[in-house]
């Protein structure tokens, strides 16, 4: 796998994957901080 | 690892046509999942109830027995960072991800176990040994290969990467809820069930930084980068080696520095919430105190992002110049807003603060890079961790007995604080000096370029270990 990807420059796709799995539950977390956050407000 | 050559160094060599750009969210895997460690704190009062279910039995777990696990895993991070440093940079990212994966992931199973026998130094050695050491591992594996990658940009690459530590509080926490919430039942708290789907988890989301993840192949820079060829004042282009750092004063004037930054901000951000509320009696409720900390933490994962891809354009030392000046004139206004009753102008002092807490830890690798050079920076970062794990007993010891010490003396509760933040303050000038008296290196730490090689090999070889490609 690891090498299978060397043979080949990254695809577009391959950085969106790459970038939605970590992207994707960081902004879920931050939502749900902000969610929280809003409480210091009411 | 001759037993798993793809995880070598040379193995995972970027070929011609890698974008750089994947190394970031590689580098997020380890941290977003290490950084749950923040997030600890949740399964604290759930496994002091783990005999007793609807309130603590007298055989179950006390608050501060149960607050070790985290300290423990604070200090074990350091002292692994220190001690396996070198490895890391020697051995490359993709061993360091995996050994980090293994710690971090084998520490949730071994806790689980710790509670489902209900023996609190398993969960020590557990959570606290071994999952110590996959923090300290993972927390340097990526910061010297973004380095690389990054030439251009040192402080934004490993910013983004040192954000996830931050950020990983915030998935981790509710997650961890969500989850003892489904296996917690009437006779039976879910802690070790969470253990080990969290250790499954994480096992699985670093191993896939540790695919994913390359090093630059020797001499490769990114297009249109023209690497300066003659040091500049604070930049140099010579690299020193990883204990010959230790000797000279810069290392241990960005330790004073670290210390002191780091210090300032964790004894706060573990006692916000109840010094928001003591400093506002009935203005601030629990309820927004835990919205106050919420905010907190999201100022202290953007500023690792903001001020480490600032100090790209203004300099190490002028950024870390900022966060003292800053820190210093916020700190002093801390008692004052609470005087005048200005929730506003607390909560604004604090925010800025913990951008720039967040921010310390993530311009540091950069600050590193620009005195000692990118061979061994994850090796010298690793020692310079350290510093945190000082702080991390500093910080809560300076606003926790203070107040305590304040409060037995007859102070208001709103008052107690005022002599710590002063002091917090007073650090700050420690700092501002620390950083003043950072200079280049001396060129005689300086590696040789016609020995290096033969040097780095002889010093490894001495350590039974290849001296890297």
């Amino acid at each position: 796998m690891a090498d299978s990807n060397q043979q080949t420059g990254t695809t577009g796709l391959q950085l969106a994957l790459a970038w939605l799995f970590v992207g994707i539950p960081l902004t879920w977390g931050v939502i749900q901080t902000l969610i929280n956050a809003m409480k210091l407000f009411q | 690892m001759a037993y798993l050559p793809f995880l070598d160094r040379s193995h995972s060599i970027a070929k011609p046509g890698f974008s750089r750009w994947m190394v970031p969210p590689a580098a997020l895997c380890i941290h977003l999942c290490i950084g749950e460690a923040y997030a600890f704190s949740v399964f604290n009062l759930p496994m002091t109830k783990l005999i007793g279910i609807s309130q603590s039995a007298s055989t179950d777990w006390n608050i501060p027995e149960l607050g070790w696990i985290f300290s423990i895993a604070i200090f074990v991070l350091g002292f692994s960072a220190a001690l396996f440093g070198r490895w890391v940079e020697e051995g490359g990212p993709r061993q360091a991800m995996f050994t980090a994966a293994l710690c971090w992931a084998g520490g949730f199973i071994i806790s689980a176990i710790g509670v489902y026998i209900h023996n609190l130094w398993v969960v020590y050695i557990g959570y606290g040994l071994v999952g110590g050491c996959g923090l300290g591992l993972g927390y340097i594996s990526p910061v010297s290969t973004l380095i690389k990658w990054f030439p251009d940009r040192p402080g934004m690459a490993t910013g983004m990467a040192i954000m996830g530590f931050g950020g990983a509080a915030f998935i981790a926490a509710p997650l961890s809820v969500w989850l003892m919430g489904r296996f917690t039942t009437a006779t039976h708290i879910g802690v070790a069930e969470t253990f080990i789907v969290l250790g499954a988890i994480y096992f699985v989301f670093m191993m896939v930084g540790a695919f994913i993840v390359r090093i630059p192949a020797p001499g490769w820079k990114p297009e249109g980068y023209a690497p300066p060829t003659q040091a500049s004042k604070l930049i140099t282009t010579s690299d020193v080696y990883v204990y010959d750092a230790l000797k000279t004063p810069q290392f241990w004037c960005i330790w004073i520095v670290l210390c002191v930054n780091v210090t300032a901000g964790i004894g706060v951000l573990g006692q916000a919430s109840a010094m928001s509320q003591e400093m506002f009696p009935g203005r601030i409720t629990a309820v927004a105190a835990a919205g106050f900390i919420g905010l907190a933490s999201l100022f202290n994962m953007l500023g690792r992002f903001f001020w480490a891809s600032a100090s790209d354009y203004i300099g190490r030392k002028n950024t870390y110049f900022c966060f003292m000046v800053l820190g210093f004139l916020l700190y002093c206004a801390v008692p004052y807003m609470g005087s005048i009753g200005s929730i506003v102008g607390f909560v604004v002092c604090f925010l800025v603060i913990y951008t720039m807490y967040g921010g310390g830890f993530a311009t540091v690798p950069a600050y590193l890079r620009d005195m000692f050079g990118t061979r061994y920076v994850g090796a010298i970062h690793g020692l310079l961790i350290t510093a945190w794990s000082m702080a991390g007993i500093f910080g809560p010891v300076l606003v926790n007995y203070i107040r305590q010490y304040n409060i037995d003396h007859g102070v208001p509760k709103a008052q107690a604080y005022n002599i710590t933040m002063y002091i917090m303050a007073g650090l700050f000038v420690i700092g501002f000096i620390a950083n003043a008296l950072v200079k280049a290196v001396d060129k005689r730490y300086h590696m040789k370029p016609e020995t290096d090689s033969a040097t780095a090999a002889m010093r490894a070889g001495a350590a039974g270990q290849p001296a890297g490609a």
